[in-house]
Order: C-alpha cells, then sequence, then structure tokens
C-alpha cells in the first residue's frame, strides 16, 4: 500500500495534466456538432439577431419538419424524405453485395488459392487508391452503354464495385489468420465451397463483417462525387439534395433548416458508428495484427 | 477396413520435390506411423493419401481401388488434426455430426450415432459444449469422435499428441493404442515423436528428405537400422555412433582409440562385411541398453564384453542410470541399473553387448552387414 501512497500525488497531477488536454479535444470536436445542432432548433429571427453559439431564445422544431418534409429543393418543396429513401434504396444493397463479394474473394484467395492470386489481390488491392475523379467518364460511359444512367441500380452499381477493392482487403486479411485445417476438415466431411463458406467461414466472420458494414456504409452514404454524377432526377442521393438545399440560390438562406438536414443527412452514419464503434476498432485489430 | 498401397508416389511444388518415389503397402488392420524430422514430407504423404493435395506421380489404393484424383469426402477416410480442427461455432454434438448432416443423413440416425460414439470416448457429458470451453484432452478426443462416427476405411491422425502436455499424451496415445486394438481399422499416423512410432506402429515408414529410409516393424527398425540416419533418429536416448578401426589380429577386432585414456579394444561379432573394412574406419552403433555395467547386462548372450570407460558425468533418472562415457573424442552414453555403483570422473569397466552392435560405412552412411 506504501508504494502507491508515495507514488500516488505526481500520478494525480499527470492524470489532471492528460484529462485537461483529452477535455479539451473533446470540446474541439464537439462544437462543430453542438453549433449545428444548437442553431437547428432556433426560429430563424433568433439565428440572425442571436450569436452562433448561444443557446436558443425560443426552442421550435419547425426546421427539422421543414428540412424533412417541406424544403424547396430544385423545383418541388419535397424536404431531405425521398432523397433519404433514395440514399437508402443505393447504399443498402450496393453495401450488402460489396460485403459478401468481398468475404467471398477473401475466401477463395486464402483458403482455395491458385496461380497468381497474389497478383489478383494486389489488382484489387490497387483499386483502392483509384481517385474516384479518374473512374467519371469511363463510368458515365458503361452506365450509359448498359441504360442504367441516372438510375437507383446503376449507383448501386458503382458503389458495389468501388468497395470490392476495400471489403476483399478486409475479408483477407481476416480469413488469412482462420485455420486452413478447419476448411480440411470439412472437405472430408464432404461440404462443398459454399457449405464451408456458410457453415464454417461466415459463422467466425462477425467482427470483420461490422468492420466491413461501417466502412462501406460511411463511404456510400456520404459519398458526393458519384452521386452528383451519375444520379437523375429521381436517384439523387441526400448527399446531393443537402447541397442543392444549402446552395439554393433564390428566396431566403434559411440556416435553421439547413443545419437541421445536415444533421438529418449525418444521422445514419453517426448511428451505425455509435451502435458498433466498438466492433469497428476491435475488427479492425484483428484483421491488423494477424493479417 | 481396408489395405493402404502407396505406388511409387511423388509429390512436387513446382521444382521443389517433396515425395521422391514412396513405396508402402500396409495391410488390413495395420498401424502405419510415419515418422521422421520436420520438413521430410511425411505431414505431406498424409494429405496425399487424404486427397487434401494432388499427387504429382504415382498411385494411392484403398482397399485395391485407386483414390489417386477422388475428392477427400469420396476416399472412405477421416483424419485427425493436429490443431483437432474442431468447427468454433458449433457444440461437439454438431461437430461431430457435420459430415452426416452434409450427407443428409435423417436426425435419427445422427443422433444414435453421436451417443454410440460419446459411449465409446466418454464424452457424453460435452456433447451440448462449444469447443472453447474444451480443455485440451477432451477437444482431442471430440476430434477423434468426429473421426470415429464416419466409421471409415482408413483413419488418418497428423500429429494428434503434439499440442498435449506429457502426461496427457501418453494417457491418449495408451487410448488410441486401446481404440485401434478393438475396431481394427486401418490407421495412418504421422509423428515426430520417435517413442509415439514405436509405441504404436505396427509398421513404421521412416521420412527423410522426401526420401523413404526405412520401412519395416518397429522391431526392424530398432534393431535393424539400414543406415545412420534410421540408427540415431529412433530411440531415446539414440544410438551411440563411435568411430572404430577394424584389425585383424588373431580375428577380427574392433579398437576404438581412447585419447588420453585407454583404448576399448572389442573383439568384432559375427558380420561378413566387416571383414572388407580391415585397416579401415567404421561407425559402431551400439544403443545405451547395450552398454551397461557388468552386473546388468544381459547374461542371455555370450556376446558380453567388458571394457574400461572413463565415466564423464552420471545421470540418475529413477527407472535407470545414465552415464556418459568419454571414448576418445566421442561420448556414448551407458544405460545402467538405477542402483549401480559409479562415480563421475572415474575408469569403470562397462559391458558391451556385442550381440546387438550394428556397423555403418562412414561414407555412405549405409548399414555394413
Amino acid at each position: 500500500m506504501s508504494h502507491s501512497e508515495n507514488a500516488a500525488p505526481s500520478n494525480k497531477l499527470v492524470r489532471a495534466l492528460i484529462y485537461t488536454v483529452l477535455i479539451f479535444f473533446v470540446i474541439y470536436y464537439l462544437l462543430p456538432l453542438y453549433v449545428m445542432l444548437v442553431n437547428s432548433v432556433k426560429t430563424l429571427e433568433d439565428i440572425r439577431t442571436g450569436n452562433l453559439m448561444a443557446l436558443p431564445k425560443l426552442l421550435t422544431f419547425q426546421p427539422w419538419r421543414d428540412a424533412w418534409s417541406n424544403a424547396q429543393i430544385g423545383v418541388e418543396a419535397t424536404g431531405l424524405k425521398p432523397y433519404f429513401a433514395n440514399s437508402l434504396m443505393i447504399v443498402v444493397p450496393a453495401v450488402a453485395l460489396s460485403t459478401i463479394t468481398g468475404a467471398l474473394n477473401g475466401y477463395v484467395l486464402t483458403k482455395y488459392r491458385f496461380p497468381g492470386a497474389d497478383i489478383v489481390f494486389g489488382m484489387l488491392l490497387l483499386s483502392c487508391f483509384i481517385p474516384f475523379q479518374i473512374v467519371l467518364i469511363p463510368a458515365a460511359r458503361i452506365l450509359g452503354l448498359i441504360g442504367w444512367s441516372g438510375t437507383i441500380q446503376g449507383l448501386i452499381l458503382i458503389h458495389f464495385v468501388y468497395g470490392i477493392g476495400f471489403s476483399t482487403l478486409f475479408f483477407r486479411n481476416y480469413y488469412a489468420a482462420f485455420p486452413t485445417e478447419l476448411i480440411r476438415a470439412a472437405q472430408i466431411d464432404g461440404a462443398s465451397f459454399f457449405q464451408i463458406f456458410r457453415r464454417i467461414l461466415l459463422p467466425s466472420s462477425g467482427p470483420i463483417i461490422v468492420v466491413t458494414v461501417i466502412w462501406q456504409f460511411t463511404n456510400q452514404w456520404n459519398d458526393f462525387l458519384f452521386g452528383a454524377s451519375f444520379s437523375g432526377y429521381t436517384s439523387t442521393p441526400i448527399t446531393v439534395a443537402l447541397n442543392n438545399l444549402v446552395n439554393s440560390s433564390t428566396g431566403v438562406k434559411e440556416y435553421n433548416v439547413h443545419f437541421a438536414g445536415a444533421v438529418l443527412a449525418a444521422l445514419p452514419t453517426l448511428i451505425v458508428y455509435i451502435v458498433s464503434g466498438r466492433y469497428f476498432v476491435r475488427g479492425l485489430m484483428a484483421g491488423a495484427v494477424k493479417g | 477396413m481396408a489395405s493402404l498401397t502407396i505406388d511409387n508416389l511423388h509429390k512436387s511444388y513446382g521444382a521443389t520435390k517433396v515425395l521422391k518415389g514412396i513405396n508402402i503397402e500396409i495391410e488390413d488392420g495395420g498401424f502405419l506411423v510415419l515418422v521422421g524430422p520436420s520438413g521430410c514430407g511425411k505431414s505431406t504423404l498424409l494429405n496425399t493419401i487424404a486427397g487434401l493435395e494432388e499427387i504429382t506421380e504415382g498411385d494411392i489404393r484403398i482397399g485395391g481401388t485407386s483414390v489417386a484424383g477422388l475428392h477427400p469426402s469420396k476416399r472412405d477416410i477421416a483424419m485427425v488434426f493436429q490443431s483437432y480442427a474442431l468447427y468454433p461455432n458449433m457444440t461437439v454434438a454438431q461437430n461431430i455430426s457435420f459430415g452426416m448432416e452434409i450427407r443428409k443423413i435423417d436426425k435419427p440416425t445422427r443422433e444414435a450415432a453421436i451417443k454410440r460414439v460419446a459411449d465409446v470416448l466418454q464424452i457424453e457429458e460435452l456433447l451440448k459444449r462449444k469447443p472453447s470451453q474444451l480443455s485440451g484432452g477432451q477437444r482431442q478426443r471430440v476430434a477423434m469422435g468426429r473421426a470415429l462416427v464416419r466409421d471409415p476405411q482408413v483413419f488418418l491422425f497428423d500429429e494428434p499428441l503434439s499440442n498435449l502436455d506429457a502426461k496427457l499424451r501418453v494417457d491418449m496415445r495408451t487410448e488410441i493404442k486401446r481404440l485401434h486394438q478393438r475396431m481394427g481399422t486401418t490407421i495412418v499416423y504421422v509423428t515426430h515423436d520417435q517413442i509415439e512410432a514405436l509405441t504404436l506402429a505396427t509398421k513404421i515408414a521412416v521420412l527423410k528428405a522426401g526420401e523413404l529410409q526405412q520401412f519395416g516393424t518397429p522391431d526392424e527398425i530398432y534393431n535393424d537400422p539400414i543406415n545412420m540416419f534410421v540408427a540415431e533418429f529412433m530411440g531415446s536416448p539414440s544410438m551411440n555412433l563411435l568411430d572404430c578401426d577394424v584389425t585383424n589380429e588373431d580375428g577380427l577386432m574392433l579398437r576404438l582409440a581412447g585419447g588420453q585414456y585407454p583404448d576399448v579394444v572389442l573383439p568384432a561379432p559375427d558380420c561378413d562385411g566387416l571383414a572388407r573394412y580391415v585397416g579401415q574406419t567404421v561407425k559402431l552403433g551400439v544403443r545405451p541398453e547395450a552398454l551397461t555395467d557388468p552386473e546388468g547386462a544381459n547374461r542371455s548372450t555370450d556376446r558380453i564384453v567388458e571394457a574400461m570407460c572413463y565415466i564423464d558425468v552420471v545421470e540418475p533418472a529413477g527407472s535407470d542410470t545414465f552415464a556418459v562415457a568419454k571414448i576418445g573424442a566421442f561420448e556414448a552414453i551407458a544405460r545402467l541399473r538405477a542402483d549401480a555403483q559409479i562415480t563421475p570422473g572415474e575408469l569403470t569397466p562397462l559391458a558391451f553387448n556385442m550381440s546387438k552392435a550394428v556397423f555403418f560405412d562412414p561414407a555412405t552412411q549405409q548399414r555394413i552387414r
């Protein structure tokens, strides 16, 4: 006991210092969120006359209702609602497809190795580093050829293909550490390629599935460039719609509605992080250390 | 149950030859142990029998039927892996019945099979647990259960005991032997532990660098090794290999240079080949138990020769006492009775059992017969 009593004072000082720094950074990072939230529940009058940091004089949720269903976006006053739905219809299938494909790729690249497997993996990996801008025109051409320009399924295809590189990387590294003897045991038990995948591999892939889903969902939900380039009138995702809302050059700038809209657009990714954040770190570590 | 024939088997990875023409035949109900140092190709050989790896040349026949090119599940084999390879997401019962489930065998039959195997291996109380909740020995049992339930023609074991602690390893070794005696199924068993090989096998195949060194019964392998590698690899402590000069002075004599101590001179036993080596140096192979204290020597043979040796170190081991004798530049391990009176640092008479002595050509490392 005497040991810890001696060590205590300097320990406390160091801790105080650490916490001070940490609290400073927490405030630093939370401030933008605070500004967004607090101004999204003010009246426009309140924002114009008051301080950006100040608490609302009169609490109102009208900006949220407006942003969701009344705001003028493009030509119609629909609010963000239909675009939120568009984003969901694009992102959910694209995430599911790229995750499943990544898992299958990882399975084949580690457990059914074929000549040139490393080269294939290298090329898939390379796709993670290709800047979006480079593929815009070829992608537009392909979408045009198959007649999917400006459609939801067109955007699903783009996001799905772009997501394969990262999801393959995640799953390959995870499955590299998965014991090959288990696959062999299942082969002797007579299980087929897909039976092994579904019955042996997938049930043990929880952490890496979470990582991949979070990663793909955040990237695809937040995507602006592909959305702006390839979406049409009925397939505009929420990020593009938000931009249209905020950059609208007619009428009064409704800052409170803009703030509310921005929070609405960010909400799904926030929820995904909060719900599964700890699996994210765990899964990334597992892949990194073992792979 | 079936015999297993490995016929001129070659296996290469690109230009690397891993197995170079292996010929082994084991009878129905035999227990074949593949033994050798790591990297000798024994696990690869087992994997080719299982069908987990393709063969480059040659043939493998189970019960007279070629299985080359057949999928592992079609070869009627079962395998126990070194890491046990239990499916982590399934319970013990599901692990055991997974193969039957894949083959779409109905549930009552599966339940009955699980019960039968659990009964044999005494793992009834573990059936609902997950592999992560089992100890090493229990996992080992479950892995054997998964193999047993298939009732295959041939069992394949890939170093199944190497992950267990010493005590458990001995227990499980006995268990495997008992299982084999009861079931009478053909077994192929890979190990690097020569004691496991000697205790379990009906036939041993010693491999080194992808080549079959010797194939025979444990007795043949132990007492009649074909070359220096087999002689040294099998047995613990390993066989003493000592340089000796062959001389012809009133019959063939072997002279072991003693350096600062007197030379050890032994009359050569009946060995026709030795005559050709007069005036040359050969390797004398003596197992530690054939080099003992004169009172403890086996009196049933008249080939016991006593010689004075300098004792360097004495290591009591409970049941026996091991003594390290210095003979010239060589150290020879002698196995004495536990109560043998022996002091390190003294010249002591040791009894050489020359009926058990073997000789090797130092250049070719092959046996002189």
